[in-house]
């Protein structure tokens, strides 16, 4: 089975998604974002999602967490500090095995 | 530690030495489960975690490139170069399983295009060449880090609740189950104990 990708973010960054291929969907704020989301997400199976746009949509996203598609994945947008990374891995890491292993060597 | 609710009867404890046995049966497999996902969980989000650095590295380079080329160039000629994509990107989607898991199994397929660029090179700066051929290259990273994040999610919560159902069945079931037979069989002995005595009364009147 082949699946779509699609980007939804804010800003310029987005334009260069959308010339190597992928669907882009402008969102500028959380509202738009979720019923962009809510629309896309039967239709396509990659869908890429601006930092900015996360951390609103945190609880809205979950509904995502169940099903192995669509696939959800947070790119930073080029600007500002990009602290999703590590907090994603950090709160998997305290769910499953309630210990540090990745960055306890570090800060 | 409660008991069960149950009448002290010879049928009810062999019913329960049963369901002992199962609970014991499936507490060590779902700790056996539980031990091996958390192996493969170990392996995926330590890749995860490369490569979330490479990619947003980067990515990061890529879209300050791309800033530079949309500054030099005038908004509107920026938009119509980009918004004309000649090629769409997709991907093939399989399921896989890792320790029962559906996870999601993504391979980039992508119609080659001839020169690789959606515009003229007239229309824009060289700088958005650059970038473009980045993210294009980037895609394949790109899709691999969002499978593996999706699985490292997927597996967590498999985790989490496979960790509740161990609990359970060890903390809760179990020493339930073997307080209730305990208690059967005092009581079953008690009787024995009991008749015996009064026989012996009987005999020595």
């Amino acid at each position: 089975m082949t699946g779509k990708m699609a980007i939804v973010g804010n800003g310029d960054s987005i334009m260069v998604f959308k010339a190597a291929g992928v669907a882009t969907f402008p969102a500028q704020d959380e509202k738009k974002a979720r019923e962009v989301l809510r629309k896309i997400a039967a239709e396509y199976k990659i869908i890429f999602l601006t930092e900015e746009l996360y951390k609103p949509l945190g609880d809205f996203l979950k509904r995502f967490d169940e099903e192995p598609y669509p696939v959800v994945l947070v790119i930073p947008s080029g600007k500002g500090q990009t602290t999703y990374g590590e907090e994603f891995l950090k709160s998997a890491m305290e769910r499953a095995l309630g210990v540090d292993i990745l960055f306890n060597g570090e800060k | 530690m409660a008991r069960l609710n149950v009448n002290p009867t010879r049928m009810e404890l062999k019913k329960l030495k049963a369901r002992l046995t199962t609970a014991v049966r499936g507490h060590k497999l779902l700790k056996d489960k539980s031990d091996e996902m958390i192996r493969r969980f170990t392996v995926i989000i330590r890749e995860n975690k490369r490569l979330r650095q490479e990619v947003e590295e980067e990515l990061f380079q890529t879209l300050k490139q791309f800033s530079v080329a949309r500054s030099v160039t005038p908004a509107y000629s920026a938009e119509t170069a980009f918004s004309m994509p000649t090629v769409a990107v997709k991907a093939e989607c399989g399921t896989k399983t890792v320790m029962g898991v559906d996870v999601p199994d993504v391979k980039l397929v992508e119609e080659k295009r001839t020169d690789g660029l959606p515009y003229a090179f007239t229309e824009i700066t060289s700088e958005a060449d650059y970038s473009v051929g980045k993210i294009s290259a980037l895609l394949p990273k790109l899709i691999e880090l969002a499978q593996t994040e999706k699985t490292v999610r997927l597996l967590a919560d498999e985790i989490e609740r496979n960790k509740r159902r161990v609990n359970a069945l060890e903390y809760v079931m179990i020493p339930q189950l073997e307080e209730t037979i305990k208690y059967i069989r005092d009581k079953l002995d008690e009787n024995e104990r009991a008749s015996i005595v009064r026989l012996m009364k009987v005999k020595n009147r």
